[in-house]
């Protein structure tokens, strides 16, 4: 008897806590994330995740932000657009957030940006396909360089090699069909021909088929592969196999360590564009990023101890601009904060430096770019 | 030439796992009628376990041993908790309970591994082989070579050897040979462990060439199903030509028409034999005397 009332106490006890914790969230800023933490694009979503999580910690340690807590409700979509829907919804609807980082690729962050323009709450995605930004939508933001950027610096490269004849390969996911696009549109501006153009899916194990039409193709320079994942990885190794000798162009989407690793002796002579982030010690000790993309780098690898990525790099930028946003609005309202986003003028996080405006809700130029070379299993500065 | 060639290679290599996969639901079928849809698991942990026990310092040859084994053990885990306790169902329940085991085991690897992919060094360097204008791995060759021994040693086993026999014998009509003293549960607990331990062995071998993930038996699966029933299911020899036939066609499609029709190929091939010769290449007409 005295059991079960004793039960009955603790339960109300449960209750009055719960109810009180919550009445006292009220205070607190509230931010919505949802990543693809597990699944196909997890080294995508995982460093995302544990980015955000660290950093919020520690602006709440010290003092939060206008002197209220920030507090973060984290999903995991698994990268499924579905997924990522119910969730923006939830985020929205019950956990009441101000303004929404993620999701962690393109083809969730197409699925979920209507909802966001019609709740009015800011979303601020950390994938990389141009349609999320091209045409600027009032309440969406991005953090990573896009495709065409990735596009843009390969081809500078290119053009300064004097190259005129190039090769593609993409992945047939969001990010690589919308950099395979938006290199075709570009190519001319450069001055370059795109002269065989293939293809490969996600899951895709073998790509010597595509390579060897890539290979017998009259007059080709060089071969530049858009996409991110393991494709990338069995692409370049493949390259290898087939003994191609061309100069290998990969994309933004394989910087990170674990691309060298599974790439092994093929990734040698491979350039990508990538942010600031991977070449931390050899950036010159002026660039206006060092500090910063290097306080980062120590604290991630501190804390997970695994290698720093730029993925996580994007998380860092968009909760530091969210929090900047907050700061200078003076205001946790969902449109103030859309506002001051929008004003980010001169904003350097680990991506490069961010100047939005209407029109661009990228804010990235191509200097946030640096051309890096794969050489010895390390990252090296071409230019 | 040379371009042929080189995707002959490349369908060849692909081809061969499709067939060590093909081989092990033929195992599992013709001991129970089952399709063992969690056949692509085995392969991947196959892979993924030899990973992290190399990582954990061991030398190659022995966690890939120490992982087939472990295989093994999943394979007679998976009979015994999910196949056996449910002896009596229809064959389409325990066909969707192997579907339910192939996403737990990809759920566990999920948990237990990581998310990652990762990758084995290949046992005999990794400079590739240039004959007649194409190219092809020494991993490649150890790939079709451990299909030809696997292959080899099942026809030995089947032909030579008692259990082999009682195998084929519960295969053909198990109460008759419940009836002439044979265990029937266990050669059903022998067929697992020997389809698993086929799948663990694939998983090995292709890894330094494809990689390996948690996810890559789904796919794995399919195409192997898709040899299976090409060679005619339940016919051994059937499985190897079909499983290579699939690689081959895959290979060709990507080079001479367009990657993005591979993976439909081998769904194309699947519903071709289902409509044109439902015993497949080398499966046997089934006539029913009424």
């Amino acid at each position: 008897m005295i059991n079960t009332t004793l039960k009955k106490a603790a339960g109300i006890a449960t209750i009055v806590a719960v109810a009180t914790l919550s009445f006292s969230a009220q205070a607190d800023i509230k931010i919505g994330s949802t990543l693809a933490i597990s699944g196909g694009a997890s080294f995508l979503g995982d460093p995302e995740a544990k980015t955000l999580k660290m950093y919020v910690d520690a602006i709440n340690a010290r003092g939060g932000v206008n002197g209220e807590k920030l507090i973060l409700v984290q999903y995991d979509d698994g990268g499924d657009p579905n997924k990522a829907r119910t969730f923006a919804t939830r985020l929205i609807e019950e956990d009441e957030v101000v303004a929404v980082i993620g999701p962690s690729t393109t083809g969730a962050t197409m699925a979920i940006m209507p909802i966001f323009e019609e709740a009015e709450v800011p979303l601020v995605s950390l994938a990389g396909g141009d349609p999320i930004t091209d045409p600027s939508q009032k309440w969406t933001f991005a953090m990573p360089h896009s495709a065409k950027m990735a596009c843009g610096k390969i081809f500078t490269d290119l053009k300064k090699r004097g190259m005129t004849k190039i090769g593609m390969i993409s992945g047939t996911g969001g990010f690589g069909k919308s950099m395979r696009g938006k290199c075709h549109d570009i190519a001319g501006d450069y001055g370059l021909e795109i002269v065989a153009d293939e293809s490969y899916g996600a899951k895709d194990q073998d790509m010597t088929p595509q390579l060897t039409n890539i290979k017998n193709t009259a007059g080709i320079e060089a071969v530049v592969n858009a996409g991110f994942g393991q494709g990338p990885a069995i692409v370049t190794r493949n390259f290898k196999q087939l003994g191609i000798t061309l100069p290998l162009y990969q994309s933004h989407g394989v910087a990170s360590k674990s691309f060298i690793n599974l790439a092994g002796d093929a990734a040698e002579g491979v350039r990508l564009p990538a942010a600031s982030l991977l070449v931390t010690d050899k950036l010159a000790d002026n660039d206006p990023q060092k500090a910063i993309v290097t306080a980062y780098r120590t604290m991630y690898e501190k804390v997970t101890g695994d290698p720093v990525s730029t993925f996580g790099g994007h998380a860092y930028d968009a909760l530091h601009m969210i929090v900047k946003a907050i700061e200078t609005a003076k205001s946790k309202d969902p449109a103030a904060i859309r506002d001051a986003l929008e004003n980010t003028k001169g904003f350097v996080g680990t991506g490069g430096e961010f100047n939005m405006s209407a029109d661009d809700h990228r804010g990235l130029t191509l200097d946030a770019f640096k051309l890096v070379e794969i050489k010895n299993g390390d990252w090296m500065l071409v230019d | 030439m040379g371009e042929f060639l080189q995707f002959v290679f490349s369908g060849l290599t692909v081809g061969a796992v499709y067939a060590l996969v093909a081989l092990g639901f033929t195992i599992i079928y013709n001991a129970s009628d089952v399709v063992n849809f969690a056949q692509g698991e085995f392969v991947m942990l196959g892979g993924m376990s030899t990973v992290f026990i190399h990582q954990a310092g061991l030398n190659l040859p022995l966690s890939a041993l120490l992982a087939i084994a472990f295989v093994v053990v999943v394979g007679n885990l998976l009979h015994k908790l999910a196949i056996e306790t449910a002896r009596g169902a229809s064959v389409v329940t325990l066909i969707i309970i192997t579907i339910g085991a192939s996403i737990f085991l990809r759920g566990l690897a999920q948990i237990f591994f990581d998310k990652q992919i990762h990758s084995l060094p290949p046992f005999t360097g990794n400079d590739p082989i240039a004959l007649m204008g194409a190219t092809i791995l020494p991993q490649s060759l150890w790939v079709m070579f451990g299909a030809a021994v696997i292959f080899a040693g099942l026809y030995v086993f089947f032909t030579k050897t008692l259990s082999g026999k009682a195998v084929l014998a519960t295969a053909n009509n198990p109460m008759a040979a419940k009836l002439v003293g044979i265990d029937t549960n266990v050669i059903m607990a022998l067929s697992f462990g020997l389809s698993a331990a086929i799948g663990a062995t694939a998983g090995v071998l292709i890894t330094p060439i494809t990689l390996t993930s948690y996810d890559v038996g789904v796919m794995l699966a399919l195409k192997g199903f898709a040899g299976a029933m090409l060679g005619g299911m339940g016919n051994p020899f059937g499985a190897l030509v079909g499983g290579i036939l699939v690689g081959l066609v895959e290979a060709v499609t990507a080079g001479y028409i367009s990657s993005d029709y591979k993976d439909a190929m081998a769904f194309i091939l699947i519903l071709v034999v289902l409509f044109v010769m439902p015993q497949g290449l080398f499966g046997k007409k089934v006539i029913d005397r009424v």
